[in-house]
């Protein structure tokens, strides 16, 4: 699955932002942090912000903080905004699509869709935060075992 | 969290407690898959049939067993039900009971865990999500019989 890069950058930004609810952080930080325009960025921020999922804070020391319930929010809600995501029976009519085999590949590519979409609607914004270490750690360990076996070498 | 509340092997007095309890989330009383569920799962090798229980009453229930080599894959746990009483959400009552059922699987020697849930049912992806779990590399396929080909398919007895 391929993402706009609004899409992307708003995903980005606000999870940095959720992760310390409270934390006030600029545009820059963020750009520089993910290597992202601070110009494109401050126009998403924006649309997250008319969404209800951060507020600009003003003044010295300003920026952004995350607004929304982290509990309550999917990766879907948040790249939705964008309208992003194609679901499962509104893809855009393409040629072919009225003939056995054009019906055939929609059918597949909606059950692709399906299960994108059933993926970032079960996933919110907590859980992503909360099990990624779990899942870096799985993996270092996963790499370590590897290790392991091949220093061990072939058996016997 | 309730302070009291106990994760334990389910024993045949439970039963009508969880087929309630069963019943209040999925609207559809099935007594008799119960009674077998337990005869099947209930305190038995590999298998497991827990339930959390508070001042001797059931708020949830978890299922599950080690299966081993389908296509190929080493002994893993499968959790295929998993239930709690919807006025105790939100008290990580699932979790205690996810938690118990992986130590269980885990020190009975395996190392991965599963289970399979309706694309569609948002509560259980996100609870399951929420512990840690995520796709895996098997894939889950299926047809109508009514609409295959079966008939097209010369099959000699």
């Amino acid at each position: 699955m391929k993402l706009q890069k609004a899409t992307l950058f708003a995903l980005l930004s606000v999870l940095e932002l959720a992760r310390e609810p409270g934390r006030q952080i600029s545009a820059t930080e963020i750009a520089d942090r993910y290597g992202i325009s601070a110009n494109h960025l401050a126009k998403v921020l924006r649309d997250l912000g008319r969404a209800g999922l951060v507020e600009a804070v003003r003044g010295a020391g300003g920026g952004y903080r995350f607004s929304g319930n982290a509990k309550r929010t999917s990766l879907y809600d948040v790249i939705d905004l964008f309208g992003d995501i194609v679901t499962a029976g509104h893809r855009r009519q393409g040629s072919g699509d009225d003939t056995e085999i054009g019906r055939a590949l929609t059918r597949v590519l909606d059950e692709i869709d399906e299960i994108a979409t059933a993926t970032l609607k079960s996933i919110t914004l907590a859980t992503l935060l909360k099990t990624m270490g779990w899942h870096e750690e799985r993996l270092a360990n996963a790499g370590d075992a590897a290790k392991e076996a091949r220093d061990a070498g072939p058996p016997g | 969290m309730d302070d009291d509340l106990t994760v334990r092997v389910a024993e045949a007095t439970d039963i009508a407690a969880v087929g309630g309890l069963d019943a209040r989330i999925t609207g559809l009383a099935k007594p008799d898959y119960w009674r077998g569920t337990f005869a099947r799962y209930g305190a038995r090798p590999d298998r497991y049939f827990l339930v959390a229980e508070t001042g001797g009453r059931v708020l949830g229930f978890i299922i599950g067993e080690v299966r081993a080599w389908e296509f190929g894959s080493p002994p893993s746990g499968w959790i295929f039900a998993i239930g709690v009483d919807p006025e105790h959400r939100l008290k990580k009552i699932g979790s205690r009971l996810f938690a118990a059922v992986c130590r269980r699987m885990g020190e009975d020697g395996v190392r991965t865990v599963r289970t399979m849930l309706a694309r569609d049912d948002a509560l259980n992806m996100a609870f399951f999500r929420s512990q840690g779990m995520m796709g895996g590399p098997f894939i889950q396929l299926e047809m109508g019989l009514a609409s295959a080909r079966l008939g097209a398919v010369n099959v000699k007895a």
